[in-house]
């Protein structure tokens, strides 16, 4: 069944279909943008918990680190009862659109950039600090240096959020509902294919995903190579 | 950096433009997994949408989990299967109007040499009741679906309390029960339409049919305006008489898989 899993993800890739191509499409989609999102919020939050001093900062070091274990299952359903129709922003209608997949999947990824930005910006905090000092910088002048200067961290970060982004079943399932040509992902139409009986297909599909993931993977690192190596 | 920034602000743009592109005219159906698995709606919806030029776009849950959906103003339509717990949402003020669309029947399916015996039951009752005795080993749904719901009515029938460590609830929909009882030789209720689409048989065979308490019942809801008023109910309501116009019942005639049709249009 294996190498079959591998002839069908093969002539899945050569033949890429119409709705293939879509559903490939929608899933980069959603999980680029969730992560870009979540990296707007998460980097200057995980920076700024490295940078001041505040009551309770333990708590949030705790809870940000905790956080990423949260089940994504667990996030769909908060997400869903926000977006229902009964639940407090029904009134927008984003309940099985991708804006809602978008949403959870958000909630995912900013634990994860939160606090891994956060411990790399205290590491690079450390090593700056006299620097910072004799300059007489503020804080707040701080985090856009350190942030710049943590770039090839944060990069793989970045890629550690996309990766559970593109991965997660549980929420954009709850909160997609899995819709053909609509809210139909990668993920998804592995779940639907294997309730299907259908196997080979599943695990071709899963092979094409990874074929994705690592095509993003090796195009980041290309990046990051070439740029330190301009810096010099 | 600016030109990070503008570069990211033209993504999301793009992303944005590529998601409020979708067509206006659609609702949103729920409804079960044996309609969608099975490729049903592949075959009907497109004919629904030349004709009305209604996108319809499925949400395929168990049917407890359809109910909740419709309850809580999350989809325009409803199409399952559990007549008894249709009528009770149409009484409790869910939905206005039932009308009967389709049948197909359960089957139950099992390890090819059939430890129980089942085969030669007369009676489902009496076939549930072998497996019992023999406690062979018995997937069922667990997950509150129309098919779990039937699946209960008939041990009831049968005069057995499943339990034990040879009834195993799994809490999961049609195909992963058939693919979980595929693994362990289990027999396992499932609804003819899957089945029939299901392949990954491995040992499993249908081993008992055609008693008519496995009658399956689908129904079309119409759901309220005046619990829900935001719904789509005016393109709703052309869904649910499509299904039981003629044009609509002919559609359902006509999707075959292997030859074999597999629900049977009975709007009356």
């Amino acid at each position: 069944m294996e190498e079959n899993a591998f002839y069908v993800a093969l002539s899945l890739l050569v033949n890429l279909d119409a709705s293939l191509y879509q559903i490939v499409v929608l899933s980069l989609q959603v999980s680029l943008l969730a992560v870009l999102i979540a990296a707007f919020l998460g980097f200057p939050l995980g920076a700024a918990v490295a940078l001041w001093q505040f009551p309770g900062r333990g708590g949030v070091v705790v809870a940000l680190n905790a956080l990423m274990g949260l089940p994504p299952v667990v996030a769909g359903l908060g997400v869903y009862l926000l977006l229902s129709r009964a639940g407090p922003l029904g009134e927008l209608g984003l309940l099985f659109t991708p804006s809602a997949m978008v949403i959870a999947q958000v909630i995912l990824v900013l634990p994860i950039l939160a606090a891994l930005s956060r411990q790399k910006v205290e590491e690079l905090l450390g090593e700056y600090r006299e620097q910072f000092v004799s300059l007489g910088m503020s804080r707040a002048r701080m985090m856009p240096t350190l942030l710049w200067d943590a770039r090839f961290a944060l990069l793989t970060v970045l890629l550690a959020g996309f990766g559970r982004a593109s991965a997660e079943v549980g929420a954009v399932m709850m909160v997609g509902g899995n819709i053909d040509g609509v809210t139909r992902v990668m993920t998804t139409a592995i779940v639907l294919e294997t309730s299907k009986g259908a196997l080979p297909l599943a695990l071709g599909l899963g092979i094409v995903l990874l074929t994705l993931v690592m095509v993003i993977n090796a195009t980041a690192y290309i990046l990051s190579e070439t740029a330190k190596r301009r810096m010099g | 950096m600016k030109k990070t920034l503008n570069l990211v602000l033209a993504a999301v743009t793009t992303v944005g433009l590529a998601f409020s592109a979708h067509a206006e005219d659609y609702i949103t159906l729920a409804s079960t997994t044996s309609t969608e698995n099975s490729g049903l709606f592949d075959s009907i919806l497109p004919k629904f949408e030349d004709a009305t030029g209604i996108e319809v776009r499925v949400v395929a849950v168990g049917t407890g989990q359809a109910f909740e959906i419709a309850r809580r103003g999350d989809a325009d339509s409803l199409l399952v299967h559990d007549t008894a717990g249709e009528k009770r949402f149409v009484e409790n003020g869910y939905a206005t109007e039932r009308a009967d669309v389709m049948y197909n029947d359960f089957v139950l399916i099992g390890p090819a040499d059939d430890p129980a015996n089942i085969s030669a039951a007369k009676t489902a009752a009496e076939a549930l009741s072998a497996i019992a005795e023999a406690e062979a080993p018995f997937a069922s749904r667990g997950d509150d679906s129309g098919t779990n719901r039937a699946e209960l009515r008939l041990w009831e029938s049968a005069g057995v309390e499943p339990g034990g460590s040879w009834y195993r609830e799994l809490g999961s929909g049609m195909g992963p029960t058939l693919n979980t009882a595929a693994a362990m030789d289990a027999y396992v209720m499932s609804d003819r339409a899957t089945w029939v689409a299901f392949e990954n048989r491995q040992n499993l065979k249908l081993l008992f049919e055609g008693d008519k308490v496995l009658f399956n019942q689908y129904g079309s809801l119409l759901l309220s305006e005046e619990k829900h008023p935001h719904l789509k109910h005016e393109m709703a309501a052309k869904w649910h008489n499509w299904l039981i116009s003629e044009e609509g019942q002919q559609a359902i005639a006509d999707f075959k898989v292997d030859g074999q049709q597999l629900f049977f249009p009975n709007a009356k």
